[in-house]
């Protein structure tokens, strides 16, 4: 776990009286813990991108291209073109202030200028002084400010002080979808080579390997063959896990932390034991080995020169869908722009369920279906023998990751699944579940370890919501469908919810699962002995 | 580029303080590294990992599965986080001599 040296009591004591003076005038302090590190050279030069250098935010001289400005009122211009969405939300705000106080990152740090409005307002004020006439010409009176470089850095340390988790935009009147703002805001800045080394080190190694962490073909095979007998051990079930095998019926994507970190890969054992115990005809590919996509975090381009290996692999393996695991962010990028970015995918057919023949209709554009909804389905249509007591010493509460419940409305599935994998399941309240879900504090490639003490703010709301089921119920699990949640919510949770361990829903599928064949089981899938409840665990 | 100086041995290093070519690595790099995780002495559990995650290394281009670090040496992770306080992704590839790993982890 990364460390800081604050103490919880210590770092909860924060003040919501606004800062003296005016706010266009105050610049940026870089205190350490709560901004990421620059870009290397490496990965900005890999990626083709502008300007690829040595700095440190903390520098005095972030060496800009001499016409910075000019590049960045130019890629305004041009987007103000390109995106009738960025021109609205640039004019249409009244500041009612309803979005203020639902920002994690304000609850956690009281930073005015985390209140959506008003980061949102960092790049508005100078949208009006360059592209309006009323700031034009009025200047300050109108809410106009001069971009500088001091105006620069500041969009740099609050638009990465935006996890894109878009809980905001659900408190909007006008419906302003505040990262979008953000995306825009990240897009201009890597115009000038202003960027960070945690969202573009994992797009360079994407756009290399085909995954986030660089892995290669012959270490994908290893870490997928090494979880087949390690399923064995557990289960005394061999498990065929087919990659890039042409002619597959469907095509799996995982995030890449699903074959790597931990708590991530027991989902990947529930995923390999539901498959065989369905007798699945699909296959994993070494290329389209990442579901993530760092580029949504930089720009539209890179989204897109990321996401193209699904439906390339897709094509490629002559599969009739495409299956995706349990990952955040790419249910956005899928759900809401693959279509249009690399499609259509009109080589692939409408998803239908070889098992229950159900028909995934809201999948019929990209052809691509959640996990979730796959396993609900088989759940819904008795297709699986289930012993819930093989998860009984786990209390079970849900935390909605903000892609799949705001971005695709994924909202039913999961508790459909784990009430009926776990008899013990509680739910936090209802203001920080479902689309008022509160964002883990690190998405949109915030997680690094540098940006811990912004991190653990940003999480403490969600941690708050897990500290009242802890107390009230006793849960010790918090289940979530998202990579970056289980490799950021343990970090938070030990710090201000200590005793509750987060795992993957297919996780406790995999648990209780009863697979022909299968041994008596006496561990779950992390390897611990069944039969001893909740209390046991905390004692 | 930071530099970390260790026994009069200077290295070039990331922000995070890894190695920045992994192939310079040789044990002395782990003696030297130890100090900047908090680690007082390298025992031959430390170094059962260490040596486990560099020849994973050398073959595959990338440190091993969290759980395949456990398995293959015999530690759970608790124990290798006893060992390495800030956890086999971070300190014992620290160690080892790997590139910090990136992404969703």
């Amino acid at each position: 776990m990364p460390e800081t040296a604050t103490r919880p009591e210590e770092l909860v004591r924060i003040s919501y009286d606004p800062p003296p003076g005016d706010w266009r005038g105050s610049p940026v302090e870089f205190r350490k813990g709560t901004f990421c590190h620059a870009a290397g050279a490496k990965s900005v030069r890999y990626l083709e991108l502008p300007n690829p250098r040595d700095w440190q935010p903390t520098d005095q001289d972030w060496k800009l291209p001499p016409n910075w400005k000019e590049i960045i009122l130019a890629g305004m211009k041009e987007r103000l073109e390109r995106f009738r969405s960025f021109r609205l939300f640039m004019d249409i705000c009244v500041r009612c202030g309803a979005c203020a106080d639902k920002c994690h990152f304000y609850l956690g740090s009281a930073d005015p200028k985390n209140m959506p409005v008003l980061r949102a307002e960092l790049i508005r004020s100078v949208y009006r002084r360059y592209f309006t006439t009323a700031g034009k010409v009025f200047r300050s009176l109108a809410g106009a400010r001069d971009l500088t470089e001091d105006v620069l850095k500041e969009w740099f340390y609050y638009f990465y002080q935006c996890t894109e988790c878009r809980r905001c935009s659900v408190f909007c009147p006008f419906g302003i979808d505040t990262a979008e703002i953000t995306m825009m805001v990240r897009e201009l800045l890597n115009l000038v080579g202003v960027n960070t080394n945690w969202v573009l080190e994992p797009a360079a190694n994407c756009y290399r390997t085909g995954n986030h962490l660089g892995i290669q073909p012959h270490g994908f095979k290893d870490s997928i063959d090494f979880a087949v007998d390690d399923l064995e051990d557990l289960t005394g079930v061999r498990v065929e896990a087919p990659i890039n095998r042409k002619g597959a019926e469907i095509l799996f994507v995982v995030p890449s932390a699903d074959y790597f970190a931990t708590p991530h890969y027991y989902t990947l054992l529930g995923y390999l034991a539901l498959f065989h115990e369905i007798g699945l005809d699909y296959t994993f590919s070494a290329y389209a080995s990442e579901g993530g996509n760092f580029g949504l975090f930089s720009s539209h381009e890179m989204m897109k020169r990321l996401n193209a290996k699904i439906y390339a692999e897709a094509k490629r393996l002559g599969v009739k869908w495409v299956l995706g695991g349990e990952c955040g962010h790419m249910w956005r990028v899928i759900h809401q722009y693959m279509d249009t970015l690399n499609g259509p995918a009109d080589f692939l057919e409408e998803p239908v369920s070889p098992v229950t023949g159900t028909r995934f209709e809201n999948a019929r554009s990209t052809k691509m279906v959640h996990i979730c909804e796959f396993t609900a389905d088989l759940i819904h249509a008795h297709k699986l023998k289930l012993d819930s007591r093989r998860n009984d010493h786990w209390t079970v509460t849900y935390h909605d990751s903000c892609n799949p419940a705001r971005a695709m409305g994924l909202l039913e599935e999961p508790r459909y699944i784990l009430r009926r994998v776990a008899n013990r399941f509680h739910e936090m309240p209802e203001n920080t579940i479902r689309e008022q879900t509160f964002c883990c504090g690190s998405g949109a490639g915030l997680g690094s370890d540098e940006n811990i003490e912004m991190r653990l703010r940003g999480g403490l709301p969600r941690a708050n919501a897990v500290k009242y089921v802890r107390d009230k119920y006793g849960v010790n699990l918090l289940t979530c469908i998202c990579a970056i949640d289980k490799a950021t919510l343990p970090t938070a949770l030990a710090y201000w919810a200590p005793g509750v361990e987060v795992g993957g829903v297919h996780e406790l599928v995999g648990n209780a699962l009863v697979m022909k064949g299968e041994k008596e089981r006496t561990t779950d899938l992390r390897g611990q002995p069944l039969g001893q409840g909740a209390e046991a665990i905390h004692a | 580029m930071p530099n970390y100086t260790s026994h009069g041995r200077v290295y070039e290093v990331d922000e995070d303080g890894f190695l920045q070519d992994p192939s310079l690595w040789n044990e002395e790099v782990a003696k030297d590294f130890m100090a900047t995780e908090g680690i007082g002495d390298l025992s031959q559990d430390h170094w059962k990992v260490i040596r486990y995650i560099r020849d994973y290394y050398l073959q595959f281009g990338i440190a091993p599965m969290v759980r395949k670090v456990c398995k293959q040496t015999g530690f759970s992770l608790k124990e290798i986080y006893n060992l390495f306080p800030s956890g086999p992704a971070k300190g014992a590839c620290k160690l080892a001599g790997l590139p910090k790993p990136t992404g969703c982890v």
